[in-house]
């Protein structure tokens, strides 16, 4: 055999080998993600939206209150994380924009976003859960809003370093002072792009649950008081998959669909915001 | 240049508003150690540092702690995934950026960041209803009966196959990360300029050859900090193996058999720790993944960084 067949060969075996792992790895991927949509649609029934949870064992009941209690934590988690992030974002890229700490507080967010979510929770818990006695909602948005915090903050960062300093200049060079031009002009020509962050900071804290364990904990009655403990979509799958009855199980699934619809929703809806706004 | 004082007062709320927003990330870094730290100060206090990380001991009736058995869990189920993950994570990089006609780019790729989308609880929830059954009747016994008879690697499939074990735990970290790492490394992949790979194939270079030779030397900053990022990642992750590890503290020699993670310990037991030693040990075992994780991630932002850099010279 001469050394030009062998090489392409080799070749040849070497790419259908890579076309085979990426054929592999989407198909586990797909196998979950229809998974989820075949046995979460036999779940959706319109009581999993509108019953509270039976008593344990018994047929029936819903998941009201998970549904409720993870749109007040998530929506409280957003009503804190994003202006603080918005915030900080803009602080390094507009009036610390190439410091040194600039630099590092970026850092130190890039690698908070990765940082173990369950220590979060913990940390959490020490400060505002065993100090007050009681688990809270508040506590669960406040955990969230702090994995929340370091995701706006860094797309808004970026966000802002892409608009061209020429139109800084410009609004200058009609007497406005640094914080008019931040608002009026600076977040203008960044709105989309710092959409697109918050968007994708949603769905990112939007199924966490490790977090929630210690902090807004689990409630089988419905409830609004973000003061006490408050039930949540995630924990409940949680409960309810490990849970011993089959019903908890369908409904486990039901509540794990439409977590995930509402995940890739927001990433998609992310997605398509940026690539309206840099194809025009 | 003359500005009105109420100008003035105004900038300087907003840059005090913006600067103290942007200080939080620093505030929260700190309380968190701070925090850990103070919390554990008791269990540090009673077992020390090396004791407490070499101890296989976990028993809280008798109030003994040691973090050996969980830490070993989470080395080797991370170990384990990135294994599994890596090479089909750069396949799928490979097979998107070198051989996948472009009508097929965009759509793999989207898929790839919408499936690192999907939160760790539905991978995890997965694993318990659909791959751990499948593990223990099929994969398995398979495994037993090939891997197994090897004399030299049967211990690492000793046992009755339950699906729920550190194997099963492994393989859904493994599929987890794999779109994550995969989009970086296929990222690192797309910065290799067109003019060297079209050099290469100039002079006669096969599309593997390319691959091997050009694309991955000039991409490996990259991936490794990618394979950095999501060891990172596996080390913390908590939901998608709390379902099928079985939190059994001990130190399994077999694949098959169930145990622990710090992650799964503390989701498991921290709302049940009655004692204030047990709460504290437990505030250690966050301490070390915190420090661990830390570290990994910090040294995975080093590798982007300098392949950030190498590339936009």
């Amino acid at each position: 055999m001469n050394i030009e067949k062998k090489r392409k060969i080799e070749s040849f075996i070497a790419l259908t080998l890579s076309g085979l792992a990426a054929a592999t790895g989407l198909f586990w991927l797909l196998y979950i993600l229809s998974d989820v949509i075949i046995h979460g649609l036999g779940a959706l029934h319109i009581s999993l939206f509108f019953n509270d949870p039976a008593p344990a064992g018994e047929e029936g009941g819903g998941l009201r209150n998970a549904f409720v209690g993870q749109l007040m934590i998530t929506v409280a988690a957003t009503l804190i994380g994003v202006p603080v992030g918005i915030l900080g974002g803009t602080f390094l890229a507009e009036y610390a924009r190439g410091k040194k700490f600039a630099r590092i507080i970026s850092i130190i967010s890039d690698i908070m976003v990765s940082v173990p979510s369950i220590v979060v929770g913990a940390f959490i818990y020490a400060i505002l859960v065993r100090p007050l006695h009681h688990f809270s909602g508040w506590a669960g948005a406040f955990a969230l809003s702090i994995i929340m915090i370091p995701v706006v903050l860094r797309t808004t960062e970026d966000m802002l370093s892409l608009v061209p300093w020429t139109l800084r200049e410009a609004a200058f060079a009609l007497g406005a002072p640094y914080y008019k031009v931040i608002i009026q002009v600076v977040y203008r020509g960044a709105a989309t792009g710092i959409l697109t962050g918050v968007l994708l900071s949603i769905a990112r804290v939007a199924g966490e649950t490790a977090p929630l364990l210690f902090t807004s904990f689990n409630n089988n009655f419905f409830s609004t008081d973000m003061n006490r403990p408050i039930a949540s979509l995630t924990v409940s799958i949680f409960q309810y998959a490990m849970g011993p009855y089959g019903s908890w199980h369908t409904q486990a699934w039901g509540a794990a669909l439409v977590v995930t619809l509402f995940i890739l929703i927001l990433t998609i809806a992310g997605r398509l915001v940026l690539k309206w706004r840099y194809k025009q | 240049m003359a500005t009105s004082p109420q100008k003035n007062f105004s900038e300087l709320i907003f840059l005090s508003l913006t600067a103290v927003a942007s200080f939080t990330v620093i505030f929260f870094i700190i309380g968190i150690i701070i925090v850990l730290l103070n919390e554990s100060s008791l269990a540090i206090g009673k077992f020390g540092l090396m004791d407490f990380l070499t101890s296989t001991a976990w028993n809280p009736v008798t109030g003994v702690f040691g973090a050996a058995t969980t830490i070993y869990g989470t080395l080797v189920t991370t170990a384990l995934a990135l294994l599994f993950a890596m090479p089909t994570a750069i396949g799928i990089a490979i097979f998107v950026t070198e051989i996948a006609p472009n009508f097929l780019k965009g759509p793999i790729g989207i898929a790839i960041e919408l499936l690192a989308a999907i939160p760790s609880i539905i991978y995890g929830m997965w694993g318990l209803f659909t791959l751990a059954p499948i593990m223990a009747k099929y994969i398995e016994p398979a495994l037993q009966n090939t891997l197994g008879k090897i004399p030299a690697l049967g211990f690492l499939f000793r046992g009755t196959p339950m699906g729920i074990d550190l194997l099963t735990a492994s393989v859904i970290l493994a599929i987890m990360i794999i779109p994550f790492t995969a989009s970086i490394s296929r990222d690192s992949f797309n910065l290799t300029p067109a003019v060297v790979k079209e050099s290469a194939y100039a002079i006669g270079a096969t599309k593997w050859e390319v691959v091997k030779n050009v694309v991955l030397p000039y991409s490996k900053l990259g991936v490794f900090g990618g394979a950095a990022l999501s060891l990172g990642r596996a080390l913390g992750e908590t939901m998608a193996v709390a379902f099928v590890l079985g939190n059994n503290h001990k130190i399994a020699t077999s694949l098959l058999d169930a145990a622990s993670t710090i992650t799964v310990s503390l989701a498991n037991e921290f709302t049940e720790a009655d004692s204030a030693l047990y709460l504290s040990s437990l505030y250690y075992l966050a301490l070390v993944l915190f420090i661990m994780s830390f570290i990994i991630l910090a040294i995975s932002k080093f590798f982007l960084l300098k392949a950030e850099r190498k590339y936009s010279r």
